[in-house]
């Protein structure tokens, strides 16, 4: 439409005589009236608006930021005024990107926006404060001992009815305020006397994600692991870890930064809704977009970042690995079989799996396979790799076992190619351990070449009750050795139904064919998503693919990754992107973003925090089993390990539960098991020292007789849980804790909302002993460190108040950007607050006191796991099981059992330990995923930099006595901060690779960074052997480049990317290739309501309500838990707990927006207010994580308790594959590997309550 | 010609990612206190939603803005001048607390504080108007990403002349979001309603305020401004509103809400206006016709009759080389893919948005058909999930066609780029068919995309 002018005479304003009025302003005021009297300018006099000029003036502004779990690592401006914080926003000056690219300024989200509120708030915790009943109790006690407080502490927790006094009433209010003196005494003396009576490994602490402060997370930890401390995973509790990238890629994860999905060509979002979880970095997709990037959004409900999409692909929750195989079965029909595509072919043989051997094994006679079409002839099952040591040419050579085979295309024999495992160790392998295959054309498919074809069983669990099946599916295979071998290629062909001609076997009649798996037809029925759609964007990625040398990427989240069969979802989208090429190359590959922050400067950090400078081994344990077995979960587990398993599987996990999976894992020293043994191990090490016994011999001795029993075995036994447990910078009961009503009953012995029954006979543990008491008040003292109330500081015995971001010293990465930067303090810690570095030298100081004279010097037997990056990796050839215990084998610590080391420690020096740095980095450096450094010279620069400690045990070593000391220290001893070690690590490496790489760091040889340098704008990092990919020259961060560009290779059984996995219990599980698994059926497992009943409440009836999914997904206003309680973050929200839930259900059962409502299944109960949205898919409620049970929540009805939080809903439940270790890429690491502390797969009954709501 | 210089805003929506940084960067600085604790100057709206205040585009319910009356002269929508003068004690046209929101906290110290007791110790909400525990119902941004929408978002006053084409139902969801501040308008209605007049353009930027002497707490101009970013300080007695920052502007940072935007979608910069034509140009009789005569109020920076003037009007010259490379002015006029919000109001306003592209709809995507496919370009814009409808009621009185035009060009900016992205030889017929040369296309694609810090403001 064209504009219609006004016909001009009639131009004015209303009428005369208002005209009139208006127009006599013009001689009261100093301004000007508009000569049309529309409106008043004026100049000068403006002395009125004065008022905003002083509310903006400022005395200084501070350069810090936020230690909080985003991954963000934002840098803020801090404004001071009057020393008072007034407000932040953001810094704009990060290093450029360059001129075509989006900057990284101003990153930052509304909930960093509003931290400064916490500063002044009346939920910050001021002063050091103490249970009364305790407090009280204690006083009492100490001054009936003496003045002694470990043996106040002793009369106290040793007494069941003065224990239960103050345990029942945790949680409960009745706070009273203590001083620090005081506060730290209570936990010193409670440490001293759990040290001495129960070992030093009943003492746990807790905090996650160093990279958001390191220097704070690595206090805790530093003095705990000086003691001998158990110090918890986060990542693979957190359900963050992606298991598939150890699985597949023998790293524990490591992603783009997020300014290269700008080099992408085609991005799907893939349960990651990043415009809430990566707030900071959203912009970069945005803007992609521009440059004609096509956006795919995979989400079950509208999400915020479906808006940015071209496509919304609505997958129903859970079902993300039906689409993604289906893709894949797309990329390999199109771009695979139908014709062959170069760059993908050339890519596949280099750098994966593909083309290598798999030995094929015969199923025994008397089994069949289900719906066989060739009864009679023989069928097999996929084995394990062929190995060198399967070929009597090769069987000689060192780590033959470790050396897997494929066949050279030009001659058509086997070869033995560099890089795998076997070259990593070992002198043979020097300079081997590299991916280059000189004239060796590795053969990808046997099709052609084959002497026989033979009928594979492939399991299949796509039944609506996800029950075990399987198909025959035909592979080209032929002799090698001996032995009938076909190539990983074939069969993952087989297992994706992609058929050939000539090959035997159930097979796809074409994308339509519903019935067969895994079709584009096959996936709409169990995801919702259009066949047509989903073979579309399949085919769309793999062109974008070919056309841009692997610029294709799929950006995924928590939505997919937490999942109790995640990583088998993760495999199928990996698949994607491995077989198109992605991997190594910017702009393409995976793009994991789920708590994966990143310590870019690991090396350094890893030192102080785990005390590798005083002693080594530290006690790293997987949090998730710690919880299931010590908030007792596992006495309510209703189905076997074996319900998991395969058809095509051996019955390896029969008749055992996950309790007993977990202990098993543990005596074969596959994973961790702190508390260890159901002995104190400084006892133990007396114990063998009495016996006049080498400890290892001892321990062998003992366990063989059945007079040693690990901890884990008998978790309930008083001696064998932990005792203490220290929380800072986390909220174990507000966030992190699934099964929440589990961990109040069972740890923390006080009330909770708990309605599972425990297992009946029968379906009990065998390896695991149950006791028909279960233990309520495990834990003897929960102590944490915060500067705001929690839903875990309330519960807490002691709790300390800590300065918050705006009030230390400390350093900040994430992998979302490549900068390493600083927090700073704007004021001091203000009231009693000290920041975590000095909370912890305070607690060190009365501990070392007390413990003189109460331990003194001992020794400690430490139980260590089979660990990757080492030789132990090679402990299980074949990743076969053999568990000593069933006599399968010897128990010989370090092969079949955990490596068994003696530290001494000398507890009156813990805290002379914790300000120094020690002499062990001198002699035996530090070492980072198998190279080590040699710090030598960085010790002594730090002796000079931070000053030497004088007298003591410390004497003349560099001090780390205040924050910005242990600063330096990290920076100084790490490659990406230090151009020395990184160009040192690199030639290190080219040395056993016999590759190029020390040039990736030349360019910063000479670089450190400081902390000066830090408190600055943000600094870049340098490339360096701690991480896999390259920022040399500038170029954005994408892993795996170095492997790729430099044919180094990755740290797994092939040393190239895995599509197979051989282990034992790979193969038991029929996860051996990429499969779809749905959700697990908790109807069957746990007898809740079938998804979409509903219920009146009638006996016989449950629960009344309807039964949904139950899905915890990030909050947008909130990070986990921090913020939630922000009155900004309330006041812009809906101030309080909410369930998300669809008009659809809402109408079902009656509920309107902001009813009043609660959830309910066995594990507890939620009351919330409902949130009625037309976004929401029918059948699924979303409650956002972590809102904390502080704010705003009433009693239930259902149990007359103050409501649940998200997770008193939730229980864990552990998958035997995560506890896998022992084997090449499946060995244990710190928040590496473990099993995941999913939560995805739950369900609850939802009803309208009474809206009458009552708080007390 | 009366040269003026008018600092002026623009939003990319197509780049909103909806966190509200900037709602809470604007609430810290400037409205973090007593009196002011329902107020937003910065707001962030899931649309389709009722908005804050509640409704507050339902101008047949506010009468705000201004009207033209039948004699086709402009005039105060809520009646004439005088009008209001005789009514101005008793004003009909306010929005209550509850329109906005009723402010709260919580008595956090109780976490501290509780003595021993039976349950865990809570924080209840507590209002902040009257100091007693309250049950949650509205809060600042109640129906964010699309919340209660069953409830709600019909109420929607966009929806009145388009309800046909909008569906809450799972498979039709769609949502954006529209962050709001002062319009700072040429014609601003706040301004002319304020019996005090207390509301006053600064004549060297444009940027509306309230003399905080003058002000008399009448709250005319609350009623006055159609888009509600007048508020009344409750414990001052006086209106506030958006300053644009000034302090900030005057010694050249951009405002709280632009540098803190983390989307990068906020452009700011200086145009230049005939001042002569404003009253013209909002009179314009066809509602259709507004944005274009808006637009034709702006003075071309680059013309030298414009300048010539500009330096006879006392602006200096650093201010007309602002003009001169004015993110504002390209994109509004150049590239003319920003519209004004609610040009039916006809108060001129200044603050402009790009509208946003959003996904392909079922219908499309289930046939297998690529649709960012550069064949199926522009029939795919048809099938976008935001109705352009809705789109056009927010931005050009309902005309549709600009609303297309812009989302054609944004669309076909991407299927260019995509081209030379992917190393292939790029198409100039694509840029053509959106009445654009490749170079323009790749200028707008620069300052739209890779956007630096010093070319957004």
């Amino acid at each position: 439409m064209t504009k219609t002018p006004n016909d001009s005479s009639q131009i004015g304003m209303d009428g005369s005589l208002a005209d009139a009025l208006v127009r006599s302003r013009r001689f009261f005021t100093k301004g000007t009236v508009s000569a049309d009297l529309r409106t008043l300018t004026k100049v000068g006099g403006r002395q009125a608006d004065d008022f905003y000029r002083d509310r903006w003036s400022h005395d200084k502004v501070v350069r810090s930021t936020h230690g909080v779990n985003c991954t963000g690592s934002c840098s803020w401006k801090v404004y001071v005024k009057d020393g008072i914080i007034t407000w932040e926003t953001q810094q704009t000056d990060y290093p450029s990107v360059g001129p075509d690219s989006p900057e990284y300024e101003p990153r930052g989200c509304p909930r960093g926006a509003a931290f400064s509120w916490y500063t002044y708030s009346p939920t910050r915790v001021r002063y050091p404060y103490v249970r009364g009943v305790l407090l009280q109790m204690f006083r009492e006690a100490r001054a009936q001992h003496g003045g002694d407080p470990v043996k106040a502490w002793e009369h106290i927790v040793e007494n069941p009815l003065r224990a239960k006094a103050y345990k029942s009433a945790r949680g409960k209010g009745g706070l009273v305020r203590a001083t620090w003196e005081e506060a730290s005494e209570i936990v010193a003396a409670a440490h001293v006397h759990t040290i001495k009576k129960y070992g030093p490994d009943r003492v746990a602490g807790f905090s996650p994600i160093p990279a958001m402060s390191m220097v704070s997370h690595a206090s805790g930890a530093r003095f705990l692991n000086l003691i001998g401390g158990s110090m918890l995973s986060f990542y693979d509790w957190y359900a963050d870890l992606p298991v598939a990238s150890p699985q597949v890629f023998g790293d524990q994860t490591d992603v783009p930064e997020s300014g290269d999905w700008w080099n992408a060509g085609y991005l799907i979002m893939w349960g990651s809704n990043v415009p809430v979880t990566r707030t900071p970095d959203a912009h970069w997709m945005t803007e992609a977009r521009y440059r004609g990037q096509k956006v795919i959004a995979v989400a079950p409900d509208y999400a915020d970042n479906v808006k940015f999409a071209d496509e919304w692909l609505p997958a129903k929750p859970g079902t993300d690995a039906a689409l993604a195989m289906a893709m894949g079965h797309v990329v390999l029909k199109e771009f695979f079989v139908d014709r062959e595509t170069p760059y993908f072919t050339g890519y596949v043989k280099t750098y994966t799996d593909l083309p290598h051997l798999v030995r094929l094994d015969e199923v025994s006679a008397g089994s069949t396979t289900e719906g066989s079409t060739n009864e009679g002839t023989p069928t097999y099952t996929a084995g394990k790799f062929l190995t060198a040591a399967d070929l009597a040419e090769h069987a000689g050579e060192e780590n033959a076992a470790f050396k897997t085979v494929l066949i050279d295309a030009r001659t058509g024999e086997a070869v033995v190619p560099n890089g795998s495992l076997g070259h990593r160790y070992g002198e043979a392998g020097v300079g081997r351990w590299n991916l280059e295959l000189g004239d060796v054309d590795p053969l990808l498919s046997l099709l052609d070449t084959a002497t026989e074809s033979v009928v594979v069983r492939m399991p299949r669990f796509d039944t609506a009750d996800g029950a075990a099946a399987d198909l025959p599916r035909g592979v080209p295979a032929r002799r090698v050795g001996g032995h009938l071998v076909t190539t990983v290629f074939d069969l993952l062909l087989a297992q994706y139904g992609v058929g050939r001609p000539g090959l035997p076997g159930e097979w796809a009649s074409g994308y339509d064919d519903a019935a067969s798996p895994y079709t584009p037809a096959w996936q709409e029925a169990i995801t919702g998503v259009p066949a047509a759609a989903a073979a579309r964007v399949g085919r769309e990625f793999a062109q974008n693919a070919e056309e841009s040398k692997g610029r294709s990427m799929i950006l995924m989240g928590a939505g997919t990754n937490h999942w109790f069969h995640s990583d088998t979802i993760y495999r199928a989208f990996l698949t994607l992107t491995n077989l198109t090429g992605c991997q190594g190359v910017n702009g393409g590959g995976w793009a994991h973003y789920v708590g994966q922050e990143k310590v870019r400067p690991i090396t350094g950090y890893t030192q102080i925090a785990n005390a590798l400078d005083w002693n080594r081994p530290p006690r790293n344990m997987i949090q998730t089993a710690f919880w299931y077995l010590h908030t007792d979960q596992f006495r309510y587990d209703q189905f076997g390990a074996d319900t998991l398993s395969a058809t095509t599987g051996q019955g390896q996990l029969a008749g055992r539960t996950t309790a007993d999976v977990i202990a098993q894992s543990a005596r074969m020293g596959w994973m961790p098991s702190y508390p260890t043994f159901d002995r104190n191990p400084l006892d133990l090490s007396d114990d063998a020292a009495a016996a006049g016994k080498p400890v290892g011999e001892y321990v062998v001795e003992q366990l063989k007789s059945g007079a040693l029993d690990f901890a884990g075995e008998d978790p309930d036994a008083p001696g064998n849980h932990p005792r203490i447990l220290s929380i800072w910078r986390a909220n174990l009961l507000g966030s992190s804790g699934k099964g929440n009503e589990y961990f109040l009953k069972h740890l923390l012995g006080t009330d909770s909302s708990l309605r599972a029954t425990e297992t009946p006979e029968g379906r009990r543990p065998v390896d695991v002993r149950w006791r028909d008491e279960a233990p309520e008040g495990k834990l003897d003292l929960l102590m944490t460190i915060d500067f705001r109330q929690t839903s875990t500081t309330v519960f807490s015995d002691v709790v300390l108040p800590a300065a918050t971001w705006y009030e230390k010293h400390d350093l900040n990465t994430t992998d979302m950007h490549p900068f390493v930067h600083s927090f700073n303090p704007a004021i001091a810690p203000p009231w009693q607050t000290r920041t975590d570095w000095d909370a912890w030298q305070t607690i060190a100081e009365k501990f070392s006191e007390l413990a003189a004279t109460h331990l003194g010097v001992r020794k400690d037997v430490v139980a260590v796991a089979l660990t990757h990056d080492t030789p132990d990796a090679m402990a299980n050839p074949h990743g076969v099981v053999r568990d000593w215990k069933k006599g399968e084998c010897e128990p010989v610590p370090g092969v079949t059992m955990p490596r068994l080391v003696e530290v001494e420690r000398d507890y009156g020096a813990v805290a002379e330990k914790m300000n120094a740095l020690g002499p062990l980095v001198d002699t035996l450096g530090a070492t980072t995923k198998g190279v080590t450094f040699e710090l030598g010279a960085q010790v002594e620069h730090l002796r000079r930099k931070n000053g030497a400690v004088r007298g003591g045990v410390a004497d003349g070593r560099p001090s780390l006595k205040r924050d910005v000391h242990v600063c330096e220290a990290i920076l100084a001893m790490s490659g990406t901060t230090n151009g020395h070690l990184a160009t040192q690590g690199f030639r290190t490496l080219e040395k056993r690779t016999g590759v190029r790489l020390a040039d990736l760091a030349e360019e910063h040889e000479g670089k450190r960074i400081t902390f000066a340098d830090t408190q600055g704008p943000p600094v870049p990092v340098i490339t360096s052997p701690e991480w896999s990919g390259s920022e040399t020259g500038g170029r954005r961060y994408s892993p795996f480049t170095i492997n790729v560009e430099r044919k180094k290779p990755w740290h797994t059984l092939t040393g190239r990317m895995h599509f197979y996995l051989d282990h034992d219990w790979m193969t038991e599980l029929g996860e051996g290739l990429p499969v779809y698994r749905p959700p697990l059926n908790m109807a069957a497992l746990f007898a809740e309501p079938d998804l979409g009943n509903v219920s009146d409440g009638s006996p016989g009836q449950g629960v009344e309500g309807l039964t949904v999914r139950y899905l915890t997904p990030h909050n947008k206003w909130s990070i986990h838990s921090e913020y939630q309680d922000n009155l900004f973050m309330l006041s812009l929200s809906r101030g309080g707990q909410n369930i998300w839930m669809s008009d659809v259900d809402a109408r079902k059962v009656g509920i309107e927006d902001n009813d009043w409502i609660e959830a309910v299944n066995r594990n507890g109960v939620v009351v919330a207010r409902a949130i009625v949205s037309h976004r929401m898919p029918e059948g699924t409620v979303y409650m956002y994580h972590a809102q904390d049970r502080l704010i705003d929540v009433p009693l239930a009805e259902t149990s007359g308790k103050r409501g649940g939080i998200h997770n008193s809903l939730t229980r864990l439940l552990v998958k035997p594959s995560h506890l896998i270790g022992g084997y090449a890429q499946l060995a244990f690491a710190f928040n590496y590997l473990g099993p995941t502390g999913n939560q995805r797969d739950e369900v609850t009954v939802i009803r309208k309550r009474s809206q009458e709501v009552r708080y007390q | 010609m009366k040269v003026m210089a008018q600092m002026a805003m623009v939003m990319n929506l197509d780049k909103c990612i909806g966190c509200h940084t900037c709602s809470v960067t604007c609430k810290q600085a400037w409205t973090n206190r007593t009196g002011t604790e329902y107020v937003w100057f910065n707001n962030v709206e899931t649309r389709p939603g009722l908005g804050y205040p509640r409704t507050y585009e339902d101008q047949e319910k506010w009468k705000g803005g201004w009207e033209l009356n039948g004699r086709g002269r402009l005039m105060l929508k809520a009646g004439g001048r005088f009008r209001k003068l005789l009514t101005i004690f008793s004003n009909p046209k306010l929005p209550s607390i509850g329109e906005y929101y009723e402010p709260w906290t919580y008595d956090y110290a109780t976490l501290t504080d509780a003595p021993a007791q039976e349950h865990t110790p809570v924080a209840r909400p507590k209002s902040l108007i009257s100091g007693k525990d309250m049950k949650i119902e509205w809060s600042a941004n109640w129906d964010d990403d699309l919340g209660g929408s069953t409830a709600n978002a019909h109420r929607d006053p966009m929806l009145k002349n388009i309800a046909d084409k909008v569906k809450f139902e799972f498979e039709q969801t769609f949502m954006f979001y529209l962050p709001r501040i002062c319009e700072h308008c040429l014609n601003p209605s706040c301004a002319a309603s304020c019996p005090s007049g207390a509301i006053y353009k600064r004549e060297e930027d444009g940027i509306v305020l309230v003399d905080q002497d003058r002000c008399r707490g009448w709250r005319m101009c609350v009623s006055g401004c159609p888009y509600k970013k007048v508020y009344f300080n409750h414990k001052t007695g006086k209106a506030e509103k958006c300053t644009f920052c000034f302090p900030r502007i005057e010694v050249g940072l951009p405002t709280v809400c632009a540098e803190t935007c983390v989307g990068r979608l906020r452009y700011i910069g200086l145009v230049l206006y005939d001042a002569d034509k404003v009253l013209e140009a909002a009179s314009t009789t066809d509602e259709h016709g507004l944005y274009e005569a808006q637009r034709e109020v702006f003075l071309d920076p680059n013309d030298p009759e414009v300048v010539r003037a500009a330096e006879q009007a006392g602006i200096p010259r650093d201010w007309v080389d602002a003009a001169q490379r004015s993110p504002i002015h390209a994109l509004i006029n150049t590239f003319k893919v920003a519209l004004p919000l609610h040009p039916e109001y006809r108060t001129m306003p200044m603050v402009w948005y790009i509208p946003p592209l959003s996904p392909v709809v079922d219908v499309v995507r289930d046939t297998g058909e690529d649709a960012e496919d550069t064949g199926n370009l522009f029939a795919a814009i048809d099938a976008l999930r935001i109705p352009v409808e809705y789109l056009a009621e927010l931005f050009t009185a309902g005309d549709v066609a600009p609303v297309d035009a812009v989302l054609k060009k944004l669309a076909a900016m991407r299927c260019y780029m995509r081209d030379i992205n992917m190393g292939r030889e790029p198409d100039a017929s694509i840029p053509a068919a959106v009445g654009m040369t490749e170079e323009e296309m790749y200028d707008m694609y620069r300052l739209l995309a890779i956007a630096k810090y010093d070319e957004r403001y």
